[in-house]
Formats: structure tokens, sequence, C-alpha cells
């Protein structure tokens, strides 16, 4: 019954990432790379905006992935990160203060503190009891963002510039908004893929495994789940920087606790510690969103019951689905 | 006039205290015995006031209202296991916190096609209608006093059925070790269903109780499924008497925070920056109290002794 059991299809141990999954992730991105070609030669801009958001959603639902299907924490309030990370930009930019140059630093500076409190108290706990101290903390922020009356309060904040990067006008169009967010997703993939590549990577995920053997061996379990929830919460919180730019507007419903929740299931939807699953599940989930939400306004009544019946019928999401049609092992 | 209001706001503590208990009672139930974690149990909670409304209306009495209410709640409850719940016990928590959610997705929708997205109420019945008088001056209303007492009073149903009946002894050695209760010959399915209709009840209760105080709306669920989360950690999962206490220091703690911090912090800054500081630190305030129970007791304050 523990975590690891759905989770137990990653290779083995000190193998490098597989080449069938660097060169689904370069496929994927030049894909991508492809759509603004596309919307020039007659697919309806609409898809551009949508797209982007998607992407904005695969940087957070890709730093989730590291926790959760990496390192097999199940985090519940992930989307406070974006919140932080999206009302650190909405209250800079209405005090006057565009340049993402100095957004960037106080909003990773912010999550870290907040992912190293949080962080500190709820991993001390283990499993059903780590994901209710998740949603709460997630819950909390979300609170206090309703009680901050001087940014808006519920109704939320609405942003009347966006950010530049040493004054030039960086998400000026949509095309180049595009772009800057498809190459900040190529560059958190990267990242994480490092990581969990890494020495530190190994260790988090061998202590999903088996976290007692991990800690005899000499290695500081607490401490390197404490460092990758760091850091995934500043890789959320740079999502949220994209998120506000691109809404103008930031409100509590950011970091709703249903939001933490749709980021699991982007997760879990693509596939849990693939990495790219997590990119390729927020995109599947975003498109299917709003195709529901086109066609019907009780679009969550037909979610919700896809949600439950993907959970009973389907192992290991698109990327084992992908992977098991490929041939062979998923990985 | 501050101790009358200390008085009043201390039995709006006890009555959200009760109400939290109800629901986090069933729902750390079913996680110790079952180790099944249900974020659905929120909507059964919405779902039990909402069909208060209904059948409130439709009788024209409370009581019957109330019993139907339950009874319906139960059924639905009972359809869910059958459908859903059943084949997720043997999986792990991850797809246990998925498929409710999607539960959850369909439910908070479902009653906004039924019922609509305006928020309902309930009547007051008449028999509680009136007010008691506490003290000179203090009035507090009967209905509100009788929730707390019929709070209180399953909760010592439920102590006197886990504790002393041979269901209760079955679920507690469901709770320690379940393959082994099963191994000893009891037919471990049917109790899973006894105890999940058990929470499943008490939500719905805790529902139709709250019915006539709060505005039933779409989503009333999530925010007290997420306080009995906090009740849950803070008394020590899969524990009763943890949930009971926790449910009284939540409960308690949130009323009088948000009554009472604005005038505590006006003490040390000025009016309107104390009613900034005081909105934001209330609403957060269980949060700060279940952090610090949990850097003191990982385990909250009164862990259940079978689980590890």
């Amino acid at each position: 019954m523990s975590a690891s059991d759905s989770l137990a299809e990653t290779p083995p141990l000190g193998t490098p990432l597989p080449k069938r999954r660097q060169i689904f992730a370069a496929m994927l991105f030049a894909l991508l790379a492809l759509l603004p070609v596309a919307v020039a030669l007659g697919l309806p801009p609409h898809w551009m905006t949508l797209v982007t958001r998607a992407m904005i959603f695969a940087i957070a639902a890709l730093s989730l992935d590291l926790i959760l299907g990496v390192g097999g924490l199940v985090s519940f309030g992930h989307a406070a990160f974006i919140g932080i990370g999206a009302y650190a930009t909405g209250i800079m930019i209405t005090e006057g203060q565009a340049e993402a140059l100095l957004a960037l630093p106080v909003i990773l500076a912010a999550c870290a503190l907040f992912g190293a409190v949080t962080g500190a108290v709820s991993l001390r706990t283990r499993g059903v009891a780590f994901i209710m101290i998740t949603l709460a903390f997630g819950q909390m922020v979300f609170f206090l963002a309703q009680a901050l009356s001087a940014y808006g309060g519920d109704d939320g904040l609405t942003l009347y510039e966006r950010s530049t990067l040493l004054g030039f006008d960086i998400f000026g169009d949509r095309t180049r908004f595009f772009y800057v967010v498809l190459a900040a997703l190529a560059g958190c993939y990267a990242l994480v893929s490092v990581i969990v590549a890494s020495r530190f990577g190994r260790v988090l995920r061998a202590a999903r495994e088996n976290a007692t053997r991990v800690s005899v061996t000499g290695f500081d379990v607490g401490r390197v789940r404490l460092i990758a929830y760091v850091i995934s919460g500043m890789i959320a919180g740079l999502s949220g920087f994209f998120l506000a730019n691109q809404t103008e507007f930031v409100s509590p419903a950011f970091m709703s606790w249903q939001r933490s929740g749709e980021l699991i299931f982007m997760v879990v939807l693509g596939g849990t510690g693939s990495l790219h699953g997590a990119i390729v599940g927020a995109i599947g989930f975003l498109l299917a969103e709003d195709v529901l939400a086109r066609w019907t306004e009780h679009w969550k009544a037909i979610f919700g019951p896809l949600i439950v019946l993907f959970v009973l019928f389907t192992r290991g999401g698109i990327a084992g689905l992908l992977g098991r049609l490929g041939g062979g092992r998923h990985g | 006039m501050t101790t009358s209001l200390l008085i009043v706001q201390v039995l709006n503590g006890l009555q959200l205290g009760v109400l939290l208990f109800l629901v986090a009672a069933g729902l750390t139930l079913v996680f110790g015995v079952m180790d099944f974690i249900n974020l659905a149990h929120g909507v059964q909670y919405m779902l039990g006031a909402y069909l208060a409304v209904t059948f409130v209306a439709l009788t024209g009495s409370f009581v019957l209202g109330l019993a139907m209410a339950l009874a319906a709640a139960l059924l639905i409850g009972l359809a869910l296991e059958f459908l859903v719940f059943r084949h997720l016990y043997e999986r792990d928590h991850l797809d246990q916190v998925l498929a409710t959610f999607g539960l959850i997705l369909l439910l908070n929708q479902g009653v906004k096609i039924v019922w609509g997205a305006a928020p309902l109420s309930v009547p007051v019945p008449e028999f509680l209608s009136g007010s008691v008088r506490l003290m000179d001056g203090i009035l507090y209303p009967t209905y509100r006093f009788a929730l707390i007492g019929a709070g209180l009073a399953v909760g010592g149903l439920l102590w006197f059925v886990v504790e002393k009946t041979r269901t209760g002894m079955l679920l507690r050695a469901g709770a320690s070790n379940a393959p082994m209760v099963s191994a000893l010959g009891v037919d471990i399915r049917r109790l899973f269903m006894i105890v999940f209709a058990f929470g499943t009840m008490l939500a719905g209760f805790a529902g139709a109780m709250a019915a006539p105080i709060l505005s039933v709306e779409p989503g009333m669920g999530d925010t007290v499924l997420i306080l009995a989360f906090v009740v849950i950690v803070v008394g020590g999962i899969g524990s009763i008497r943890g949930a009971f206490v926790g449910a009284l220091i939540v409960g308690l703690v949130d009323t009088l925070g948000r009554s009472f911090m604005n005038d505590l912090l006006r003490l040390f800054m000025s009016a309107p920056s104390a009613r900034a500081a005081g909105a934001a630190l209330s609403s957060m305030l269980i949060y700060l109290v279940m952090a610090i129970v949990l850097f003191v007791r990982p385990e909250g304050l009164l862990p259940s002794k079978g689980r590890t």
C-alpha cells in the first residue's frame, strides 16, 4: 500500500536517462516550436494562447513531478507556489516595478523560503499526513491572499502592464511570449533532468523505494527531500511569474486546492517520474479542459468521472501507454 | 461586554468544533480501518445539507426531513462505495486521492445542476427556534445549543460503539491489522462497508445539522474537508479521541482568532494596520497551530495506538 506501488516503473538506479526518452523530449519541443508556424499558416490564433498557457502549467507539473514522481512525495499544495510567484509578480508590477530581473530573484527567494519552512514541517510526516499537511499549507496561502485587501483580496488584482527584461518588452506579442515560455520550459526540463540523473537525484529516487536503507547508507534523507521540495517550489514559482503575465491578472483562485489537485492529475496523466510525461499530461489536460469547457459549462461533471475512470482503468499514464505501444519496458 | 462576547464566541467555537468532529470522525475512522483517504468525504457532508434542504421542504418537518436526508445520504454513499471506492482500497494513496478528487469535481458540479448555484437554506425547526438567556443581555440561539448537544451525543455514541460493542472491537482490530482480522474469519469487506456507511452517515448528519445555520452552496464541503484534515493531523491520524480534541482546538482557535485577533493586535499597532494584519493572521491561525503541533509531535496530539 505504499506510494511506491504505481511508481515502480522507473529505470533501475544509476542508469542515465534512456536515449528513447531524450529523443521523445526533443521531438516534443520541436513540435511545440512549430506551432507559431502552424498559426501563421491558418491555425486559429486561439491555439497560441492555449498552448502557451499549457506550457506554463507544464513547468509547474514538471516541478511537481520532481517531488511526486521521482521523490514519491504526494504534495497537494503545489499551487501555492504558483500563487506566490504570481502574486510577487503582480504586487511588484502594481508598485511600479516591472523589471523581470528584479522580479525573478524575489519570486525565487519567496518560494524557496515558503518551501523551506513548510517543507521542514510537513516532511516530518509520511504518506497521508504529508498529503493533508501540504493541502493545509496551500490553503493557508490561499486565505492569506484573500485577506490581502491592499492587493485586491478575494477579487484579485488586475495588472496594467507586463514584465520587461532590461526594459525590453519580452512579453509584448503573442509569438514572442510563446517562445519565451517554450525556452523556459525547455530550460526547466533540462535542469530537472540533470538533477534527476545526478547523484542527488539518485538518492532522492532511492529514498522513495526504501528510505531506511538509504539513510543507513549514510545519506540524510530528510535533507535531500527538503532540498528537492524547495527546488520544486522555486520552479513552480517561475510558472506563476509567466501565468501572471499571461492573464494580466492575479487572484487567490490561482492557488485553490483544486488547482493543486489538477496539477497532480497532470503528472499522473502523463505518467509519474518520467518528466516528459508531466509536460504531455499538462498539455493534454489543458486541451481537454478547453474542448470540454467550450462544449458545456458543466464540463467538470464530465471531467470528474473521466479522472475516476482514468485512475481505475489505466496505469502509468500517457507516457506508459506510449511506452507500451513503442514496445519494451516503459521508461 | 467583552466577557459576554467571549462567552458567545466560545460557544460558537464549540459549535464549529462539534461539526468538524462529526466530519473528521468519519474521515479518520475510514482511514484508520481501511487505510483509505477519501477526499469525497467533504462532498458527502455537502450532500447531507442539500438533501436536508429538499426533504425538509418536502415533508415540512425538520426531524422527518433529517431522517430521510440521512437515509438518502447513506444510499448515495453506499452506491459510491460499490461503484468506485471498493476498487481503490488496494491501491496506493495517490490513486485514492486522484479518484476521489474526480468525484468531488463531479458532485460539486452535479449539485449545481440539480439544485442550482445559488445558496439555499433550511428554516430552523419551530421547536428549536428561540433563544436561551445565559446571563443578563446574552441570548444564544437554542438551535445552536441543540447542535452542540447533538454533536456531543453522537460523539458519546461513537465512543460507546467503538469501545464497548463487538462491532467496535472488530473495528479496532481492523485498524491495527486488517489482514489478520480477515484471516480469523471475519468478513472484512462487510466490515469495511459498515465502517464506510458509518462515516458517510456522520458526514451527512453534520451537513444536515449545519444546513439551518450555514448557507447551503456548492463547494461548502471543500472548506470543511480541509478543516477536517487539519483536525485529523492535529489530533493524530486514525484516532477518534484525537479527532475530538483536535476538532475542539481548531473550532475554538479559528472562531476566537477571527473575533479577537483585531483587538489583540491593536495593543501593538495602529487600527488600520491591525485590521489588515488581523484579517491575514486570523485566517492563517489554525494552520500555524497545526504547524506548531506537528513540529513538536509529528504524530499528532493523541495518535492511535495500533498504528505505527
